[in-house]
């Protein structure tokens, strides 16, 4: 029975991947890649690995994916026209025949180690293998240091992604006449509590009033941009 | 099933994904394609895995899923920062990277 499945798996896995690299549209790709994904989870789950298959389909068939395709939806609308004509021939002969090779090189290893144990389906495992329980247990004990170190990676990568996808250039029209909490702060000279301690009175001695207009509102905003 | 099974697909994926890489030009595609053949190494461990009966291969293979995402967010990040800068999205176009 599980060999039903796993060739049910395997080849939609493969059917996924080769329509990741034939589609022409990216939208098109990213849905098979999604397919390809569910089809390796159920792959994880023959393999006994609960936990990471049901990460697989949640965190990368969803999150992960739904990224994707904010991105194709917000730069695919252009592609056509920016995108230049497709590789020539010869460099995809050049590719299939550099992956021809890959795949004879990859399967040469498999089948020239010389672990026994690949022929066999492995040795029988306890209730708990594969389970979040036994995945968090080392998570915290031996793998203590990937695991902190992942967390890490992923703010530096969000922080990062926000400084590269971040608006540049000076600032934008409605950006400029955006009030600022200093519009709505109150005149000086009116009590605020930095007059009471005898702070210098740094914004002018008239009293700014509500609505009145700044003397520089005529300067153009020319922020550099950037930090 | 045998594990050789699973690491002849992981292989099947893996050249796959390397032969998206070479001959797609978009950026995004490429992406997909590398996340074809880091889904290709995830298999790879969670068989080996199971071949030796302990969970070490499991984390392996979330670690990677971790070092994919992080891939993808700055991946993508840097295809809508081209893409604002009104460039041509081709990875034969962006050779360099001046900010």
């Amino acid at each position: 029975m599980s060999e039903v499945f796993f060739f049910i798996a395997a080849i939609g896995a493969i059917c996924g991947a080769v329509g990741v690299v034939m589609v022409r549209n990216p939208f098109y790709a990213v849905l098979a890649l999604v397919f390809h994904l569910l089809s390796l989870a159920a792959l994880f789950l023959l393999l006994e690995a609960q936990f990471v298959a049901a990460a697989q389909v949640v965190v990368y068939a969803g999150a992960v994916m739904v990224l994707y395709v904010f991105v194709v939806a917000y730069v695919g609308a252009a592609e056509p026209s920016r995108l230049r004509a497709p590789v020539s021939a010869a460099q995809r002969a050049l590719a299939v025949v550099f992956a021809l090779a890959l795949f004879v090189e990859l399967s040469i290893a498999v089948l020239g180690s010389a672990l026994a144990a690949l022929d066999t389906g492995g040795p029988t495992v306890g209730a708990t293998f594969g389970t979040p329980q036994q995945i968090g247990q080392l998570f915290l004990t031996r793998f203590l240091l990937p695991f902190e170190v992942a967390s890490f990676l992923l703010l530096i990568a969000a922080v990062g992604a926000v400084v590269l996808a971040r608006r540049r250039g000076g600032i934008h029209e409605e950006e400029a006449q955006r009030l600022s909490v200093m519009d709505f702060s109150r005149p000086l000279t009116t009590g605020t509590m930095a007059e009471a301690v005898g702070a210098p009175l740094t914004r002018g001695a008239e009293p700014r009033t509500l609505g009145a207009e700044p003397e520089d509102a005529d300067r153009a905003p020319t922020g550099g941009g950037g930090w | 099933m045998s594990v050789s099974w699973f690491l002849v697909v992981s292989a099947l994926v893996f050249s796959i994904g390397a032969a998206g890489v070479l001959t797609r030009r978009n950026p995004l595609v490429v992406l997909l394609c590398l996340e074809l053949m880091l889904n290709a190494a995830n298999i790879a461990l969670i068989a080996f895995a199971r071949m030796w009966g302990n969970g070490d291969g499991q984390i392996f293979a979330i670690i990677v899923m971790v070092v994919a995402a992080c891939e993808v967010c700055i991946g993508l990040g840097l295809v809508v920062a081209i893409f604002r800068r009104r460039l041509p999205i081709d990875v034969d176009e962006i050779r360099e990277l001046h900010g």
